[in-house]
C-alpha cells in the first residue's frame, strides 16, 4: 500500500474522531443533542481505567470464547451441510426445506429455543453465535460447490480417484474462495449475536459489561464496550479475511498496479471479438463472474 | 513460444528411468507398461439421457495399442463418444468393453485428456502430475520423481512448481498429457486436446504425442475436428458421421503427407465431412 493511502485511512478515523470530540466538548444542540453525549477524552479515560482492570479482560475472554466456540462450530456444519446439499439430491430433499425454513429466523430469536433446551446459558449463547453464522457459510459453500468446474471431477475420476478423492481434491479446495465469502460474512453476524445474547442473557462478557453500564447510566462505560466490540470484530474479521487470502493464493489476481476496473472493460470488450462466441453466448460469458478461473468446458453434446 | 524443447528428445531415456523408479519398491505402480486395453462399442446408442441421441447406434473395435483419430463435424457426438468409452455416461443402448468386460465407471485404466482448463488450479503443475500417483497411493519420494520425469518428458522441467494459470494454453496441454501418462493408463482418450492452440503449437504438440506415446503401448483414442491431424496421427481414421473406419496408408509420418495414397483418404475424408 502507498504511503498515501495509508494516511488516508489513518487520517479518516483520527477526523471522525476529532469531530466527536469538537461537537461533544461544545455540547452543540442542533436538533442532535450532543450534551449528554461523552466526549472522545471521557470515553479514553474511562478505557484506561478498565484496560487495567480484571474484569476488563474476563468478559474479552468470555466474549472470545463464545465466539470462537460458535463460530468453528458453524464453520464446519455450514461447509458440512451445504456440500452435503449441493451434492447430494437427499441431502437436497431432507435438509433444503429445513434449511429455507430456519434460515429467516433472527439467531437472537431463538434466545427462547436456547433457555428451553440448553442447560446453560453459557450453552445457550455459544448456540445463537453459531446459528448465526451457519446460514452465511451453508448457503455460500452450498452456491461454491454447485458452481464448481464439472471437468475437474471429472479428470479426477479418470485417473482413477474415487467420492472422497473427489471431495477432498476438487470440491473443498475448488469451493474455499466462495467458503471464505460465508465466513467473513459469518464471523461479523456472529459478534452481533454474541454480544446480543450476552445483553440478554449473559453473566460476564462484553455485551453483558455494556448493558450493565447502560442501566447504572455510566455512558462513557457503554462506548467503551462498544469500542471494545468495534476492534475485536475488526481484528476476527481480519483474521478471517487474511486466512481465507492464504488458502486461495492460487486464485489468478490482477497484475499490480493494474486498475481492476480497466481490466474489467477490457475483457468486457474482448468478448465480442472472440470467434467462439455466439450473440446468444455473449450476455453469458460477460455476466458469469470469475471466468478466467471457471470458464466453462465444451459444452457435452447432447 | 518453443514448442518441444531438445530436453524432450532424451525420452528413452526419461522411459526407462520412470520404469526402472517405479519398478523398484512399489507393487501398486506395476513396472513395466502393461499392454494397451482392447476398447470396444457394441450396437452403442451415445446420448444424454435427457437430451438428443446420436441417430446412429456406433460399432467400433478399437485394437490394444492402436491410435485411432475420430473426425467429424462439430457437435456431431464426439466428445459424448469419449465419455461413454471413459465410463463418465452410460451408453442409452448397447454394451462399452474394455478386453471383454463391461466398462461401467471411469477408472485409472482410461485417461481422459480434456480441451482445455482440466488442470486443477489450485495444484501446482508438479501436484496435478502427482495427481493419479497419489490416488494409487505411491510413495511420496518415487511420486515425485516420476512427476518430474514426466515434466522433462514434456519439456516443462523448470515449471513443476507454477501454477497452471501462469503457464500458457500449449503448456498447459503438455501438463495434462503429463498428468493423463504419468498414471499409466491401458488407454488414453483425447478430446481435441490441441484444438485450443495455434497451428505451430499444434504441430510441435503432435510430435510430441507422437514421442512420448512410443514406449507405453497404450491405446489411443484421438478426438479432433482437423483432418491433417487426424490424418498424420491415427492408425485408422473413423469417420463419425458416415461410421467408415479407414486405415491410413503412413501413420505419423510428415514426409507422406504429399504421397498419392495420402491424398486420396484426405479428400475421401473431406468428401465425407
Amino acid at each position: 500500500m502507498s504511503t498515501g493511502r495509508r494516511l488516508v485511512r489513518v487520517a479518516s478515523p483520527l477526523a471522525a474522531l476529532g469531530l466527536w470530540q469538537l461537537l461533544t466538548s461544545l455540547d452543540v444542540n442542533l436538533w442532535l443533542r450532543f450534551e449528554q453525549f461523552p466526549t472522545v477524552v471521557e470515553v479514553a479515560s474511562a478505557l484506561a481505567d478498565r484496560v487495567g482492570t480484571e474484569v476488563y479482560w474476563q468478559d474479552l475472554g468470555h466474549s472470545l470464547r463464545r465466539i470462537s466456540v460458535g463460530f468453528l462450530l458453524a464453520a464446519v456444519l455450514g461447509v458440512a451441510a451445504g456440500t452435503a446439499v449441493a451434492r447430494s439430491r437427499w441431502a437436497a430433499d431432507t435438509l433444503g426445506p429445513l434449511v429455507e425454513v430456519v434460515r429467516p429466523i433472527p439467531a437472537i430469536a431463538l434466545v427462547p429455543v436456547a433457555i428451553l433446551l440448553l442447560p446453560t446459558n453459557e450453552q445457550g449463547i455459544v448456540f445463537i453465535t453459531c446459528a448465526a453464522a451457519l446460514f452465511p457459510v451453508l448457503v455460500s459453500t452450498r452456491h461454491a460447490v454447485r458452481a464448481l468446474n464439472p471437468v475437474w471431477e471429472e479428470a479426477v475420476l479418470t485417473l482413477g480417484g474415487g467420492r472422497a478423492r473427489v471431495l477432498f481434491s476438487v470440491v473443498l479446495p475448488g469451493a474455499l474462495p466462495g467458503i471464505f465469502g460465508g465466513l467473513s460474512v459469518g464471523i461479523g453476524v456472529s459478534w452481533i449475536c454474541v454480544i446480543s445474547a450476552e445483553m440478554i442473557s449473559g453473566e460476564y462478557g462484553v455485551g453483558y459489561r455494556t448493558w450493565q453500564d447502560y442501566t447504572i447510566v455510566d455512558y462513557p462505560g457503554v462506548f467503551v464496550g462498544m469500542a471494545t466490540i468495534g476492534a475485536l470484530g475488526w481484528l476476527t474479521s481480519t483474521a478471517v479475511e487474511s486466512l481465507g487470502r492464504r488458502v486461495t493464493a492460487w486464485l489468478p489476481r490482477p497484475t499490480a498496479g493494474v486498475p481492476v476496473g480497466g481490466t474489467v472493460r477490457a475483457v468486457r470488450a474482448a468478448v465480442p471479438l472472440a470467434p467462439s462466441v455466439t450473440p446468444s453466448g455473449t450476455s453469458r460469458a460477460t455476466s458469469s463472474d470469475a471466468s478466467a478461473v471457471l470458464r466453462p468446458e465444451k459444452e457435452p453434446v447432447p | 513460444m518453443s514448442t518441444v524443447s531438445p530436453s524432450t528428445v532424451s525420452a528413452e531415456s526419461a522411459e526407462s528411468a520412470a520404469s526402472a523408479g517405479s519398478a523398484g519398491s512399489a507393487p501398486a505402480t506395476a513396472g513395466p507398461a502393461s499392454a494397451g486395453a482392447e476398447l470396444a462399442l457394441h450396437g452403442v446408442r451415445l446420448g444424454h439421457p435427457d437430451g438428443v441421441a446420436v441417430p446412429r447406434p456406433v460399432d467400433l473395435r478399437i485394437a490394444s495399442g492402436e491410435l485411432l483419430t475420430v473426425v467429424g463435424p462439430s457437435g456431431c457426438g464426439k466428445t459424448t463418444l469419449l465419455r461413454t468409452l471413459a465410463g463418465l455416461l452410460p451408453p442409452l443402448e448397447g454394451r462399452v468393453t474394455q478386453d471383454g468386460e463391461p466398462v461401467r465407471r471411469p477408472g485409472a485404466d482410461r485417461a481422459l485428456v480434456f480441451q482445455h482448463d482440466a488442470l486443477l488450479p489450485w495444484r501446482s503443475v508438479r501436484a496435478n502430475v502427482e495427481l493419479p500417483l497419489a490416488i494409487r497411493r505411491t510413495p511420496r519420494a518415487e511420486r515425485r520423481r516420476s512427476a518430474e520425469d514426466w515434466l522433462e518428458r514434456v519439456g516443462l522441467g523448470g515449471h513443476a512448481g507454477k501454477l497452471p494459470h501462469q503457464l500458457s494454453g500449449g503448456q498447459r496441454q503438455r501438463v495434462q498429457l503429463a498428468r493423463a501418462l504419468a498414471g499409466r493408463p491401458r488407454a488414453v482418450l483425447m478430446d481435441e486436446p490441441f484444438g485450443a492452440l495455434d497451428a505451430h503449437t499444434r504441430a510441435g504438440m503432435q510430435d510430441l504425442l507422437v514421442e512420448i506415446l512410443r514406449g507405453t503401448g497404450a491405446t489411443v483414442v484421438f478426438v479432433t475436428h482437423d483432418v491433417d491431424e487426424a490424418l498424420h496421427l491415427g492408425d485408422r481414421v473413423a469417420l463419425f458421421a458416415s461410421g467408415e473406419v479407414l486405415d491410413v496408408p503412413h501413420p505419423r509420418s510428415r514426409d507422406a503427407r504429399q504421397a498419392p495414397e495420402t491424398a486420396a483418404l484426405r479428400r475421401r475424408v473431406l468428401d465425407s465431412l
